[in-house]
């Protein structure tokens, strides 16, 4: 069954069409990733799905609720960490959570079981003010808040931008947790090494959808070979093999170069080239130079 | 070594808080150089000593040659500095920017029309200078902001957190202009706490509590962790840091 | 209902957790009374005098010779008739004229009593009552003199009563010298109650928090409301500590009916709230919310509320326009029910404008406060 279903959503600021024939599902207990940068439309989108802004058409709706017409009962059955830290930081982390709780007519005690792996690491912090937290502790706090009233769908907003790899990762194995837990839930992220952590994701870009899939399933429709290739100078190598009319592209990926060919066998001489699996950043560059 | 930044026991103390602890380390011309750490590790702090705009509680500091207690306002002249910010006036035009830092570093009015259009064309922009900064796209802003930040031809050039959310062509773009940098002889210097990222660095340092507890290049960090990413040697490293 | 008071809890904890604000919301006052209330008791000096002494006897010399006699007065011409007092005002040839009646002598020895006309220029209110003051004290002391006068010379039932009448020109409503109270509990109610409430609601929208808010099914009016009512309470706790200072600090009795006096503001106070409840939904940083509140109420507020310029010597569309400030009313109505001491019935007029103002206001405000993010 599918908990969300989105169909032709546009959406349009001025002269920018920030969405563009926005189309997916999402199914019971998934977790979908909504991948791209910055800019690419992804908290419009789930400003909409949220029932924060207005569509200017397509439909949609959350664990059958349509998002415009039945805003109000939505408004019940979902939880909404938006991308910033939105949480009151002159208030202590139990003061927020016990806020929230109220705010949507339950109590901590009632969840608890739901937030309690979460918040035990927060439990040595609770008198301390939300705005003195770390960075990864904010996170955790936010997501006990946007989980205190148990939502069916969990809208989260980027939330691991800005975040150290080490609570990044910490978060990830929550959300984890939580859907064996049987929340489904919906993360947007501008990392594509993220991908992998989610059942399926969908790649965004200039508020239109790339492609979505699993993300094995992505890697696999690579259309291409794709080689490595390096050398002590990278950046002369770059130059040099942007020369050669044998090769389609060459782009920086750490201390290597990624290549693809015009005809997948036919190699440049004189260059090392080692075949390689393409990673969803291979696939995501690949889907934006084809249009 | 020809070392254009040189740390020897630079430390900074707020009150009974070292957020910097006798870090020492030297940068190569024309290296990049990756200063990474998990935020409040002591990043900002370090970087702010070396761009001479905070003064060392103890230690030494040589960047581009000068002292950077002793001779702040030299240091300043002889580096470049961008920040995820941007610092860009988003209510000037593009040239109108490039043309207010040529100024802000001394240039004079002859010198700076013919290099800003030179700048332009290179950067792919001359079509775009008079474009408000504000209407451009996020990549591009990048690409003019790392532009202004060397437009005096720095020794060094700190960038501070530069390419946080923006698609991955436009992210190579800029780590091509970054390495053309450096291939000039502009010795760069990253923070960042995006671990893929510190992959395009030619070496990096890995700063936890103030402290720097690894450098070396990327590689050979990754084999000493026996770790597959960077990430995976940066959550060893600062896990570490939180056991103590 | 347990929302709404978590909502309640929740602002006063912001308010209270940020020291430096709740001292300048309640510092600010204090401090403006006290430097207003020093400020206005400087002494007057040199009030220039003109005089009409159709009697010209004894009386009315030894009068004009005390008047000369004291620091404060310099008389400075004599006039033809009364009239001429007012045309000879406008060229502001002199601030205060002194008018006899005729045979003042003769009135004052065989009935007991006489009649002096003050006439002062009001425009400075201040300046006009504190003239009139001293003038009536030379009055009362010359009164004095003259009944030990009489008990010396033998007589036992000497009365001598000078009654002077006072005509204020430029600003005949007589404000009282304590004109800036009123003036000052208009201004101040407006300052906390509209431009912390919308300071407060842009706050959230500033945070992300509106954001989380709007996403759950929290009633959008409990957001509203419970910001304005902490805000309500820290003003009525303001009014109370204006209203003992002018008493015990200023001496500017309270005249009139206390309870009324302060169900009356708490009704401003509610327009104030909702003003600013207003402002917020227009704005989106709390820097426009301050430059909102800030200059689009304090500027009228401080121009076309009477509070510095009297209303009746208004230009006629500045008049009009000063009946959309609700600082008029609430001044006016304030000055009534303080100063002058008069009974609820006569600001009944200023307090159902104001209502009517509040019910206005806070229905816009409501209807523009949007369940959505634009």
């Amino acid at each position: 069954m599918a908990k969300l279903e989105i169909d032709g959503i546009n959406k349009r600021y001025g002269d920018v069409q920030a969405l563009t024939n926005i189309s997916f599902r999402v199914n019971d207990g998934e977790l979908f990733g909504l991948i791209g940068p910055d800019g690419a439309g992804k908290t419009t989108l789930f400003r909409i799905l949220t029932s924060l802004i207005l569509a200017d058409s397509g439909e949609a709706s959350v664990d059958g609720l349509d998002i415009v017409k039945d805003y109000k009962e939505l408004r019940r059955h979902i939880g909404y960490m938006p991308g910033r830290f939105s949480l009151y930081q002159d208030l202590s982390v139990e003061e927020n959570l016990n806020f929230f709780a109220t705010v949507f007519h339950t109590t901590v005690q009632e969840n608890y079981h739901l937030i309690k792996e979460i918040y035990q690491q927060l439990e040595p912090f609770r008198t301390r003010r939300a705005g003195k937290l770390s960075g990864g502790m904010k996170q955790k706090l936010a997501l006990c808040c946007a989980l205190i009233h148990k939502p069916s769908v969990l809208f989260l907003d980027e939330p691991t931008t800005g975040v150290d790899p080490v609570s990044r990762k910490e978060f990830w194995e929550m959300l984890k947790r939580l859907k064996q837990q049987g929340i489904t839930i919906v993360v947007s992220t501008p990392y594509m090494d993220e991908a992998t952590r989610c059942d399926r994701i969908a790649l965004i870009q200039h508020g239109q959808i790339l492609s979505i899939d699993t993300p094995e399933n992505i890697r696999k429709a690579y259309p291409k070979k794709l080689y490595r290739a390096s050398a002590p100078d990278n950046f002369s190598l770059l130059e040099r093999l942007r020369e050669l009319p044998e090769i389609d592209s060459v782009f920086l990926f750490g201390e290597y170069l990624h290549v693809t060919l015009k005809k997948d066998d036919k190699k440049p001489k004189d260059v090392q080239l080692q075949l390689i699996e393409p990673g969803i950043e291979d696939c995501f560059i690949d889907l934006l130079r084809q249009k | 070594m020809n070392s254009v930044i040189q740390a020897s026991q630079l430390t900074k103390r707020f009150g009974n808080f070292t957020a910097v602890d006798h870090i020492s380390f030297e940068v190569a011309k024309g290296e990049i150089f990756g200063f990474l750490g998990a935020n409040g590790a002591g990043k900002t702090t370090a970087m702010r000593m070396l761009c001479g705009l905070s003064k060392p509680t103890s230690g030494q500091g040589l960047v581009a040659g000068y002292d950077i207690a002793k001779q702040p306002e030299e240091v300043k002249k002889h580096i470049g500095y961008m920040s995820q910010k941007f610092s860009l006036y988003e209510d000037l035009k593009v040239w109108e920017n490039m043309q207010l830092y040529a100024g802000i570093y001394g240039m004079n009015i002859k010198q700076i029309r013919p290099k800003i259009d030179e700048k332009l064309h290179q950067l792919g922009l001359f079509d775009e200078r008079n474009t408000f900064v504000s209407q451009l796209p996020l990549g591009w802003k990048q690409k003019l902001a790392f532009s202004v930040a060397i437009f005096h031809e720095p020794q060094i050039v700190f960038l501070d957190e530069p390419t946080g959310g923006v698609d991955p062509i436009t992210r190579r773009q800029f780590w091509e202009l970054i390495y053309e940098a450096a291939d000039r002889g502009i010795t760069i210097f990253v923070t960042t706490h995006y671990m893929d990222e510190a992959e395009y660095c030619h070496r990096i340092s890995m700063m936890v509590d103030g402290k720097i507890e690894a450098l070396d290049t990327p590689k050979n960090l990754r084999e000493r962790f026996r770790a597959a990413t960077m990430d995976e040697v940066f959550y060893q490293l600062a896990r570490k840091g939180r056991e103590n | 209902m347990k929302q709404f008071w978590a909502f309640i809890i929740k602002e006063f904890e912001h308010i209270f957790r940020d020291m430096r604000t709740i001292l300048l919301i309640i510092g600010i006052p204090i401090a403006q009374i006290l430097i207003i209330g020093f400020a206005v008791s400087t002494e007057v000096k040199n009030i220039r005098v003109a005089v009409y002494d159709p009697s010209n006897d004894v009386s009315t010399q030894l009068i004009i010779n005390h008047f000369e006699s004291s620091r404060s007065f310099e008389v400075v011409r004599s006039l033809q008739s009364p009239d001429e007092a007012e045309r000879l005002f406008q060229q502001n040839a002199f601030d205060f004229a002194l008018i006899f009646s005729e045979h003042f002598d003769e009135n004052l020895y065989h009935t007991g009593e006489a009649s002096v006309q003050f006439i002062a220029d009001a425009s400075d209110p201040n300046y006009g009552n504190t003239a009139v003051a001293y003038a009536t004290n030379i009055l009362s002391d010359y009164q004095q003199e003259l009944m030990q006068k009489a008990m010396a010379s033998g007589m036992n039932s000497a009365n001598f009563r000078i009654v002077p009448q006072v005509q204020m020109l430029y600003n005949p409503e007589m404000n009282g010298s304590y004109n800036f109270v009123p003036g000052l509990m208009g201004m101040v109610f407006i300052l906390i109650c509209a431009m912390m409430t919308s300071i407060a609601i842009v706050r959230e929208k500033e945070s992300g928090t509106m954001e989380v808010l709007l996403a759950s099914p929290v009633k959008p009016i409990y957001i509203v409301i419970s910001k304005m009512i902490p805000y309500f309470l820290i003003s009525w706790f303001i009014l109370i500590i204006i209203l003992l200072l002018s008493i015990f600090v200023l001496n500017v009795p309270v005249a009139g009916n206390l309870i009324w006096l302060n169900v009356f503001s708490l009704i401003y106070i509610l327009v104030a709230l909702s003003l600013g409840l207003l402002i917020s939904t227009l704005v989106r940083t709390q820097v426009a919310a301050m430059l909102a509140s800030g200059m689009g109420l304090m500027m009228p507020i401080m121009i076309l509320s009477g509070m510095i310029f009297p209303i009746e010597s208004m230009p006629p569309v500045l008049q009009w326009i000063s009946c959309i400030v609700p600082a008029r009313w609430y001044i006016s109505g304030i000055r009534k029910i303080m100063i002058e001491g008069v009974g609820v019935i006569h600001i009944l007029k200023e307090m159902l404008i104001l209502t009517g103002m509040a019910a206005a206001i806070i229905t816009l405000s409501l209807k523009k406060f949007k369940t959505r993010l634009e």
